[in-house]
């Protein structure tokens, strides 16, 4: 076991891949001799030399595509997306290509590729550097869509995705990449070695896409969450005194249906909460699925805490930003309903 | 009067009811573009963005560097691949006439830019074609049968009944699955080459698309990641004259050539007749050698004619002169190699009408087999519960339930 923030994690596993496997290969914007905006493939082009670890034209299309084609031909690429708000260039080789190429030729040709991109605010980066895209993702038939917590399943689950035959899209909240984050940006910054998560082991292990966790057991309520929320969510919880069972969701695709509504039947109230807009995001599919499979074991109607349907703006990032008191006042009124 | 600026609409030559138009054509005499070394730099070899290279002269005769010197009974069996797509092709428009496969495109009057290219290159050179492009099918050996069953979706399809018809592949063939949206394959292509190359393999990549999707992003990142990584790879425009009504100046065919897009991007630019297999056969054999000797990519525009509608939906008549394609310059693929075997005393119009037969009866009787595995809607059917598997390599539990549900509704329960 080693102390590791989830930068250091997710760059463990590329390493380990790209050791083990002479098919794996990391291409993006300013990947390779630089290491990455946020230093993710730090070293890793040092390591395992240029054509194996890719500097790439500003072109998100262009990289998408040629990662498609680079895993037709047998390579199993960890394309990076600079930045979640960057990746719409590629949207059409992902939606219309990448997604159905196993489908469309009836299993004869795949795209094992794994597309990285850091996503969410909470870093002063305005509208083009903040979004929370994954709800686009998760509306696409043959994605898979994952977005970690923590540097364990940061770990354990881009191996598994870079592992994967079939093409996943892995969400990285920025945010946490150095810490948790509890959605108070005046107190002091907390490191992950602070937190039971940020203990990673230092080989290979992979955490299963599909399956969510119980991050905090609890019986009053539960709230079902991902990313950075998870530690919102915590945080709020913690400040009303309530029992709260916490599901970190992990994988958005394919959903443990299973371990959300069987938390929510036992506890009878819920909340959603993501950082993504409300209106048709994510929760809304959570929300929905929870109410068809526990209706008659609700005490409450499920509430859904979110950004608000604005582009996420610059100057009023914490009064946008569903923050601990948002949370807070979800909880208490699905607490205090009937 | 001081100008001002207006807005440039491009011209379409010839509409309905003007006589066909083809003066915007810059050609060049057979024989008279150099042939250089397959080593050249994309920016001293410019001319053959600019001219045209063709082999084969007004007399049918092949001339000048780019004469690829086949051998008679390769050309046959290149005539054989061109009217046996062509034959198919026309048969299969009929068939959809009659309401037994949904829809269809035909590739008339394009048939060298698959046939010749596709004979060109190395069984194991991998294709991404377009929808245009059955001949690389007729080379490659996979039975008009099989492209049939795909035609109908029947339950020998080898797309499952997932895809609308002509939108095949063949992974044993080494033919990527078609994607019916336009130009995505193209840097899919160079992606395939640049792990080629990063594997050490001897084999290349090769694409085609029509000058009006050259238009959207992918060809800009196709050549751009092509040239970077000097990925080795062949990318065809097939510059048909038409996006369904939309003329190719449109597409910026009015101002330079398609294949100057190439040295724009340091890829070398090779501007081709495409009604002339020997030409075509020439410039891929020295695009792909180029490629396989790691001199980089080449970017080949292939002026031709779709002589047929964009596809069965579609009526160009109401778009172009109905005899536009008789005024075409470059002639008709198939009649040009006929006449070049006849002149060579390799072929003869009997030869070629019983060939005809011969193609027509095969075809007939692969439809008739065809048929017998089910049509769109006759049976026997395909499975309906075939359209929730390989969404995902394993089915995830929610498809499954989708699965029963729709098997339920079936069934009336």
């Amino acid at each position: 076991m080693a102390q590791m923030n989830m930068i250091q994690a997710l760059n463990s596993a590329m390493d380990i891949k790209l050791g083990q496997d002479p098919s794996v290969v990391v291409l993006g914007e300013d990947v390779g001799y630089f290491g990455g905006v946020f230093r993710v493939t730090d070293g890793l082009q040092r390591k395992y030399g240029e054509s194996r670890v890719m500097d790439t034209p500003i072109a998100e299309g262009g990289i998408i595509a040629a990662a498609i084609g680079m895993a037709v031909n047998g390579l199993r690429p960890v394309a990076e997306i600079q930045f979640a708000d960057y990746i719409y260039p590629g949207f059409d080789q992902i939606v219309s290509e990448l997604a159905r190429i196993r489908y469309r030729s009836a299993g004869d040709f795949t795209a094992p590729v794994t597309v990285r991109t850091p996503c969410g605010g909470g870093i002063r980066g305005g509208q083009t550097h903040s979004q929370s895209p994954e709800a686009f993702f998760a509306h696409v038939a043959g994605l898979k869509v994952v977005m970690p917590s923590n540097p364990y399943d940061a770990k354990g689950l881009l191996i598994a995705a870079i592992e994967d035959d079939d093409p996943v899209i892995y969400f990285e909240p920025k945010r946490i990449y150095n810490g948790p984050f509890d959605g108070n940006p005046n107190k002091p910054a907390v490191p992950w070695s602070t937190h039971p998560k940020g203990a990673v082991p230092d080989g290979h292990f992979t955490v299963p896409i599909g399956k969510a966790e119980i991050t905090r057991a609890g019986s009053d309520l539960t709230v079902v969450t991902y990313g950075t929320m998870v530690h919102v969510a915590d945080a709020a919880a913690r400040s009303l005194g309530l029992d709260a069972e916490i599901v970190d969701v992990r994988t958005m695709v394919p959903l443990d249906t299973d371990t959300i509504c069987n938390s929510v039947a036992r506890t009878g109230r819920c909340v959603v909460v993501h950082e993504a807009t409300r209106f048709a995001g994510f929760g809304a599919e959570l929300s929905a699925t929870i109410q068809e499979n526990c209706f008659w074991n609700l005490m409450a109607p499920i509430l859904r805490v979110a950004g608000w349907d604005t582009p996420y703006p610059h100057a009023f990032e914490w009064e946008y930003f569903p923050g601990e008191a948002r949370v807070a006042k979800a909880l208490k009124a699905v607490m205090e309903a009937s | 009067m001081v100008a001002k600026s207006r807005l440039h609409v491009p011209k379409t030559p010839a509409r309905p009811g003007d006589a066909p138009d083809f003066g915007y054509l810059k050609l060049s005499p057979a024989g008279k573009v150099a042939r250089p070394d397959v080593g050249s730099a994309a920016t001293e070899i410019r001319y053959l963005s600019e001219e045209l290279v063709r082999v084969l002269d007004e007399e049918h005769r092949a001339v000048g560097p780019w004469h690829p010197h086949l051998d008679a009974s390769e050309l046959q069996v290149a005539l054989r691949h061109m009217l046996l797509t062509r034959v198919f092709d026309d048969r299969m428009q009929r068939i959809q006439r009659s309401g037994k496969i949904s829809f269809y495109m035909r590739s008339l009057g394009e048939e060298a830019v698959s046939v010749a290219t596709a004979m060109a290159l190395k069984p194991s050179d991998m294709l991404f074609p377009s929808y245009r492009n059955q001949g690389i099918y007729v080379v490659r050996g996979r039975p008009i049968l099989d492209l049939m069953c795909q035609l109908l979706s029947n339950t020998r399809d080898m797309c499952k009944g997932r895809q609308l018809p002509v939108m095949y592949h063949w992974r044993d063939g080494n033919i990527f699955s078609i994607s019916g949206n336009l130009a995505t394959q193209f840097p899919q292509a160079v992606g395939w080459a640049m792990a080629a190359a990063i594997k050490g393999q001897d084999d290349i990549a090769v694409s085609w698309i029509g000058e009006g999707s050259s238009a959207e992003a992918d060809f800009h990142h196709a050549l751009l990641f092509a040239s970077v990584y000097k990925a080795p790879v062949i990318l065809c425009v097939v510059n048909n004259q038409w996006a369904i009504s939309t003329f190719q100046g449109h597409a910026g065919g009015e101002r330079q050539t398609f294949a100057a897009r190439g040295p724009g991007y340091g890829v070398a630019g090779i501007r081709v007749d495409g009604n002339d297999f020997l030409a075509v056969h020439a410039v891929t054999q020295w695009a792909a050698e180029r490629a396989r000797t790691g001199r980089g990519p080449t970017l080949i525009e292939h002026v031709t004619y779709r002589a047929a509608a964009h596809s069965t939906s579609d009526d160009p008549a109401r778009y172009r002169p109905k005899d536009d394609y008789q005024g075409f310059p470059l002639g008709d693929p198939v009649e040009r190699l006929k006449n070049h075997l006849i002149g060579l005393g390799e072929w003869s119009e009997e030869r070629h009408k019983s060939l005809t037969a011969e193609l027509e009866e095969h075809v007939v009787k692969s439809w008739k087999e065809a048929v017998s595995y089910g049509t769109l809607t006759e049976p026997p059917r395909l499975d309906p519960g075939l359209m929730f598997e390989d969404v995902f390599k394993e089915t995830p539990p929610h498809l499954r339930r989708q699965a029963a549900e729709m098997r339920a509704e079936i069934e009336g329960k």
